[in-house]
């Protein structure tokens, strides 16, 4: 399983990549794994406002439904369009393929997040739980 | 995962697999090997091998057995020869579904009843209340492993490893004695995909040693599939599953299924009540849909038409072979007429929808 080394995790297992006062946000190669094949996306709406903790987005598999939980407050900048049509690209490239950019009203929300060794840990023992 | 989950004797085999392990109703089966829909389309289009231990099998014989049967079934039971199977319900005296199983026949006073791995108890129980003295009901579920075969290969596959000539063996009959690998089994053409397929019966302590021989003998042509491609294959072909389509709570009438409930021919638990449902017509009725705004209608969800609850969703999915998402619902059966346009509530939004007709899938005649 992978876990970048530059971005930040969530114990939904969103990661989040920051770019100056932009959010990045998708979800990790241990979500879909768990998933499998992702056949739906829900993305949210451009300009929504949208506050930490918040289901923003919603990735469906052939077998669950799950949440995709913003870790920041602020407004919906960028959306990735392509997974309308291509859910599965969530499997084949996780980091690659953001679900949405959110240009944040409190930085000091990130303080919360995993680092990438905290969330190696945190799917360790998920795995085991 | 819980150290009181039940394990078949192919555990060992679906961990070599690297098959994805779940709970399902208390048993630990693998719920994909690859991913669903690579084995979805596996056996579409070639073979897929399940294991399917878990189904409950209960015997029954005595010389009044099939009376026995046809008393406590909705299909007909003395429409049977030996050696042919029949897909039937057994109901409660209101028409609701105790279980829908196959029913085997070896002889007139002989037979294997295969149920959901999840109603045995219920339905041996059921069963056992029932049955006349001269009657001998036996659970004989953990002797029994059970492995589907499936797919248009299915049989070309089998041939192989058997001397058996196993096209002599017709749609929803068997074959009590065949070897397969040299393990004696019995073997139906029967499935729960929607494709030409066998079901294989053999004793437990054999069955790793079988699954291995078939796996070897498929090839490229066959790969393991596991829960996830068994529920996406037989709700396409609008199977229905118990605890879904069926349950206590509705009867087989509604479920779309009178084909299999004969009430000419005789007494039968239920008799009563689904005759009278049938001479004032089922208020609800299952029907199929399509979505027609974006969305994956799921077990439970609403159906609506003119801002009402007409009903709920019983089965949903992505239908891999389609390529889109379906559903089967149980509606007010004013509204289930193909072409009807509903609406699904998916996440407090009303999607819109469209019923349609019959199976989403049919395998191509040969």
């Amino acid at each position: 399983m992978k876990v970048p080394t530059d971005l930040l995790y969530t114990n939904e297992h969103e990661w989040i990549k920051v770019e100056g006062e932009r959010a990045i946000l998708g979800i990790t190669d241990f979500a879909q794994d768990h998933l499998g094949d992702i056949v739906f996306v829900e993305l949210p709406e451009l300009d929504a406002q949208v506050a930490n903790g918040e289901a923003v987005a919603v990735v469906e598999s052939v077998k669950a439904v799950a949440s995709v939980y913003t870790p920041v407050s602020g407004t919906v900048v960028e959306i990735n369009d392509a997974l309308e049509d291509n859910p599965e690209l969530l499997n084949q490239e996780p980091y690659e393929q953001f679900i949405a950019i959110i240009e944040m009203d409190d930085p000091s929300e990130l303080e919360d997040l995993m680092t990438p060794e905290q969330y190696e840990q945190f799917c360790r023992e998920q795995e085991q739980g | 995962m819980s150290d009181s989950l039940k394990r078949t004797p192919l555990y060992e085999m679906h961990q070599r697999h690297g098959g994805k392990m779940i709970d399902f109703g208390g048993w630990e089966l693998p719920v994909q090997y690859t991913g669903i829909i690579q084995e979805h389309h596996m056996v579409r289009e070639k073979a897929g091998i399940f294991d399917v231990s878990h189904m409950g099998e209960i015997e029954i014989t005595g010389a009044k057995a099939q009376e026995f049967i046809r008393y406590l079934m909705t299909n007909d039971v003395t429409k049977l020869k030996d050696k042919q199977a029949q897909y039937t319900l057994m109901c409660y005296p209101d028409g609701g579904v105790v279980d829908d199983l196959l029913v085997y026949r070896y002889s007139e006073q002989h037979y294997l009843l295969v149920v959901n791995a999840s109603n045995t108890d219920k339905d041996y129980q059921w069963i056992l209340s029932h049955a006349p003295e001269d009657i001998q009901v036996r659970n004989v579920s953990d002797q029994y492993a059970q492995i589907a075969v499936q797919g248009p290969k299915a049989q070309e596959i089998l041939q192989k490893i058997s001397d058996t000539d196993l096209s002599q063996i017709k749609f929803f009959w068997f074959e009590p004695q065949v070897k397969l690998a040299g393990i004696q089994c019995m073997v139906s053409r029967t499935g729960y995909t929607g494709e030409d397929g066998f079901e294989i019966y053999l004793p437990a302590e054999r069955a790793a040693e079988l699954w291995q021989s078939i796996v070897e003998a498929g090839g490229e042509d066959l790969a393991p599939a596991g829960l996830g491609a068994r529920d996406t294959l037989r709700f396409e072909a609008k199977l229905p599953l118990y605890g879904q389509e069926l349950g206590p709570d509705i009867t087989p009438l509604e479920a779309g299924l009178g084909h299999f409930v004969k009430l000419d021919s005789g007494d039968f638990i239920g008799r009563d009540a689904l005759l009278k449902q049938r001479e004032s017509q089922p208020a609800r009725t299952l029907v199929e849909f399509e979505m027609v705004g974006k969305g994956i209608p799921r077990s439970h969800y609403e159906v609506y038409k003119n801002g009402e609850n007409i009903g709920y969703v019983t089965s949903g999915a992505h239908a891999p072979t389609l390529g889109r998402p379906m559903g089967l619902a149980l509606v007010e059966s004013r509204w289930s007429e193909p072409g009807e346009d509903i609406e699904i509530m998916i996440r407090s939004k009303l999607i819109p929808a469209r019923v349609t007709r019959g199976a989403f899938y049919k395998r191509p005649q040969k």
